[in-house]
């Protein structure tokens, strides 16, 4: 008996020549733009030592360009921005709201920590 | 079959029959999968940083620790990891341009973008396997412990060994024999157990005594990572050029074990533990081997996956079924790694 309730999702992610053409070309920008981030990142790893004053500028540099290539990542090459709304807050809202809980939580206590241990060592 | 025209009003979406998110049971699992893999990786990566905010020592700098490239040795700050980075891009690259023909149903597509995507995966592969092995081999000059107890890294050009004379014979080696053979682990296996001697004189393991010729080092210079009670110098102070030669050289001959190289297991009465690296705290270490590991673990797996898609792709088996589906769930394994790889980039290498 042929069931009735698959549907083959899968066929409508098909496209076109034409629209292919479109898509390589997208592909193309975001490599290009990926590289680039990766450039400028090394750059500047490379240049400004860990102990000049513009450091925490640096590193906070890092941390945005690192997200705008995760985000470029995970919308374009794993085409999340192209699924449902939902699906789409399904996956990146429960995550993001746990691992940004366990960064406050673990690096405060880290912090916390690491005074006990500068008060008792010295 | 393609047949979703219907009206896509909230009540058919979560009516039953219509999956509400309008994606094929497998491709939400694999996300699902994905998500969890992520908190894996998350979790390790925030271990790490917990670790490194609250240490009292030294954290080593990414560009200090990763500075050589294959052939051309030092001086190369970040350019050998940023290669590796690069890498993994244009695989993850020709990886979409896979799912991209299938979406044509270009067969010869897919199985063309699939041997790009092997291919740039065991270039990963290989660039780890350099990087580990030139991680746990160390540099040619160590971590050195000085006089006065504190102790530093060590940046420079180590000028080549050349020969061991021997002038004392020992079981094996007779007096005036010149041993041109495996210098550089014999110099740095004397070292590290404190047989090197004032005047460039080294114990090799036959008992027999030799004098070490030498190019002269060019460069040097200390950085101090640790400093003892005795010690004036501060963490971060630099000892330059001529003063930098005296101190190391005096803390190799000085005829007790002073060196560190790389990141070994030593051998500690009759256990072996990895008591030491020359990067810093003993967590560094076990940090990089269990992310990067991990994250190689997953590409080596990834390959392995991608490589039996290629063999479905080339039998034609996706092609009958109407969709290269499974092409595309992969490709989203492919691209976590990727992903992955970016925030190890960061925060293990960068910050």
């Amino acid at each position: 008996m042929e069931r009735d309730d698959l549907i083959e999702y899968s066929l409508d992610t098909h496209h076109s020549e034409e629209q292919g053409k479109q898509i390589r070309s997208k592909i193309l920008k975001v490599t290009v733009l990926l590289t680039l981030i990766t450039v400028i990142e090394v750059a500047l790893g490379a240049f400004i030592k860990q102990s000049s004053e513009a450091w925490p500028f640096v590193k906070w540099t890092f941390i945005v360009l690192t997200l705008l290539k995760a985000g470029y990542i995970v919308m374009v090459f794993m085409h999340l921005g192209d699924e449902r709304k939902w699906m789409r807050n399904v996956i990146l809202i429960p995550y993001a709201l746990f691992i940004l809980y366990l960064i406050f939580i673990a690096l405060w206590e880290a912090l916390a920590v690491g005074d006990a241990w500068s008060s008792v060592a010295v | 079959m393609a047949g979703q025209t219907t009206q896509l009003d909230s009540k058919t979406l979560w009516g039953g029959k219509e999956s509400p998110f309008q994606t094929s049971y497998g491709k939400l699992m694999m996300w699902f999968f994905l998500v969890s893999d992520a908190l894996t990786f998350s979790g390790l990566l925030v271990a790490y940083g917990f670790v490194r905010h609250d240490t009292l020592e030294a954290w080593p700098i990414g560009e200090e620790t990763f500075n050589s490239l294959p052939f051309l040795g030092h001086g190369y700050p970040l350019i050998y990891v940023a290669l590796m980075t690069f890498i993994l891009i244009v695989s993850s690259v020709t990886m979409v341009l896979a799912v991209e023909a299938g979406h044509r149903m270009d067969k010869k597509g897919v199985v063309k973008w699939m041997i790009a995507t092997i291919i740039g995966g065991f270039f990963f592969l290989g660039s780890q396997v350099w990087e580990w092995s030139h991680f746990i081999h160390g540099s040619e000059f160590g971590r050195i412990e000085l006089a006065d107890g504190s102790e530093a890294i060590v940046k420079g050009h180590f000028g080549e060994i050349e020969s061991f004379t021997v002038v004392e014979a020992g079981m094996h080696h007779k007096k005036g024999d010149v041993i041109k053979d495996d210098l550089m682990h014999t110099f740095q296996h004397a070292a590290e157990n404190g047989q090197i001697h004032e005047g460039g004189m080294i114990h090799l393991h036959d008992g027999s005594l030799a004098k070490i010729k030498k190019a002269h080092d060019h460069d040097m210079e200390l950085t101090i990572k640790y400093t003892s009670e005795a010690s004036k110098r501060k963490i971060g102070d630099k000892i330059e050029g001529k003063e930098a030669e005296k101190q190391y050289y005096a803390s190799l001959y000085s005829g007790t074990p002073k060196v560190t190289y790389g990141a070994k297991w030593f051998e500690d009465g009759e256990h072996w533990l990895p008591t030491k690296n020359e990067y810093g705290p003993q967590q560094y270490a076990h940090f990089f081997f269990f992310i990067t590991g991990f994250h190689g673990f997953h590409v080596f797996s990834g390959v392995l996956i991608n490589i039996l898609i290629l063999i479905g792709a080339m039998k034609g088996t996706y092609h009958k079924r109407g969709h290269y589906e499974m092409v595309e769930k992969t490709g989203l394994y492919w691209h976590f790694v990727d992903l992955v790889w970016v925030f190890v980039f960061t925060f293990f290498y960068l910050v």
